[in-house]
């Protein structure tokens, strides 16, 4: 079972806080198909939050068909996100170490990195949908 | 499903002053509807009139349906938490269940006692003993466990500390989900209302300046920034809500339903917060009020 928490100055909404939560806990391995996702009732009265923004995240979650409501008993885990991928994060994660070492010995500091690999990102994004 | 609350040309005259004039309404059932406006703009008297412990000076008021208080059916079928959750000082904790029992027909006494253990209150004690918190869900529990299909709530946190008021949010909402409850809370802080209420009323100086859906409201305004501009050359879709200006720059609040696709401005989003205090803050013309509404 995984709790949610809320960040009131994200300026994100609290029902994409929700999904985005659950989403994480799946790529990470935290969630596994099967597992039951906390009540709607147990997430409101933890966060005091309103009953219709669980309910709004949840079937966004089941639109996305990762989730699935079984009635009268909570919502469950159908699919998860870190699948065949997960092997691929280690050899990933090297390479991107080596690249950052590259970039620290070229004199760039912390922004100009995250700035740089946002920008690659979003134009390599943005190739991907022309 | 019939309406929470309608309200139709809705006023209440105090001697010679409208403490609410024209208050047209119609709040959906199922929903935690939030009522915020600054003191004395009127959100006690709208909920007076939705309990029946006031009588409209104009127009009408029908709640889930039923005229206010209309007989014991209509009494049982709406809860109502009055400012400062009062409760009897002098009787204990287990006085005022007794009292809850005698005086609702659909009194669920297993609710009531259930809520106290979780809540660690001595039924035995005197509600005037209590800390101010403890007063607050002790007012609560008499509120849910009257079982009512509406719960309507006059500032019920205002007085209470963050913590208190953290703890008392939890229980109405688990509340809400466990008993399938509507809920009408009002408050003079939007930020108590900012994660609960899904469906928002802004009262400001006795009428009511916005009603709708949390989110309809907040996809529907946009803050604009650019060069100086006169609000009155915008399309006719954009409604300014607030507007303020240097001698280069404008800064609006508007109301669209559409995107706003002038490149002279640039667009962005506008939070709950933001949105009622720009409602709040400007005194808008006749015009702008009954196309707001």
């Amino acid at each position: 079972m995984i709790e949610f928490h809320l960040d009131s100055g994200s300026g994100v909404s609290p029902y994409m806080q929700i999904v985005r939560q659950v989403k994480h806990a799946l790529r990470l391995d935290l969630l596994h198909e099967g597992d039951q996702l906390p009540t709607v009732k147990d997430v409101v009265a933890q966060l005091a939050i309103n009953p219709n923004t669980v309910l709004k995240a949840y079937r966004e979650l089941e639109r996305e068909g990762l989730v699935e409501p079984r009635p009268g008993v909570g919502t469950f885990v159908t699919r998860t996100l870190a699948g065949d991928s997960l092997a691929a994060h280690g050899p990933l994660r090297k390479d991107l170490e080596r690249w950052l070492v590259k970039a620290r010995m070229a004199g760039m500091d912390d922004e100009s990195i995250e700035a740089l690999f946002m920008t690659t990102f979003r134009s390599a994004r943005q190739e991907d949908i022309a | 499903m019939t309406a929470a609350l309608e309200a139709r040309g809705l006023g209440k005259k105090y001697g010679k002053r409208w403490a609410l004039s024209d208050c047209t309404l119609d709040l959906p059932a199922g929903r935690v509807i939030g009522l915020v406006g600054p003191n004395g703009a009127g959100k006690t008297t709208l909920l007076n009139l939705a309990v029946g412990q006031l009588a409209p000076s104009a127009g009408s008021i029908r709640v889930l349906g039923g005229r206010p208080a209309d007989g014991p059916g209509q009494l049982a079928r709406v809860g109502f938490v009055a400012q400062d959750t009062p409760t009897y000082a002098g009787l204990s904790v287990a006085d005022h269940l007794r009292l809850g029992a005698r005086l609702n027909p659909g009194w669920d006494d297993a609710i009531a006692r259930e809520r106290l253990e979780r809540l660690g209150l001595d039924p035995a004690r005197r509600a005037g003993k209590l800390s101010g918190g403890q007063r607050a869900q002790l007012a609560l529990t008499l509120g849910i466990a009257k079982r009512p299909e509406l719960l309507i709530l006059d500032e019920p946190v205002a007085a209470l500390d963050p913590l208190a008021r953290r703890e008392f949010l939890q229980h109405l909402m688990e509340a809400a989900v466990e008993h399938s409850l509507s809920v009408v809370l009002s408050s003079h802080l939007v930020s108590d209302l900012e994660r609960t209420c899904d469906y928002l009323v802004v009262l400001v100086d006795s009428r009511v300046r916005v009603a709708g859906d949390v989110d309809d409201l907040l996809a529907t305004h946009h803050r604009l920034t650019g060069p100086r501009r006169d609000p009155a050359t915008l399309p006719g879709d954009q409604q300014v809500v607030s507007e303020s200006h240097t001698d280069r720059q404008s800064t609006l609040i508007v109301r669209s339903e559409g995107a706003i696709h002038d490149p002279a401005w640039t667009v962005g989003q506008v939070g709950l917060e933001d949105l009622v205090l720009a409602y709040m803050s400007d005194t808008p013309t006749r015009s702008t009020l009954e196309a707001v509404r």
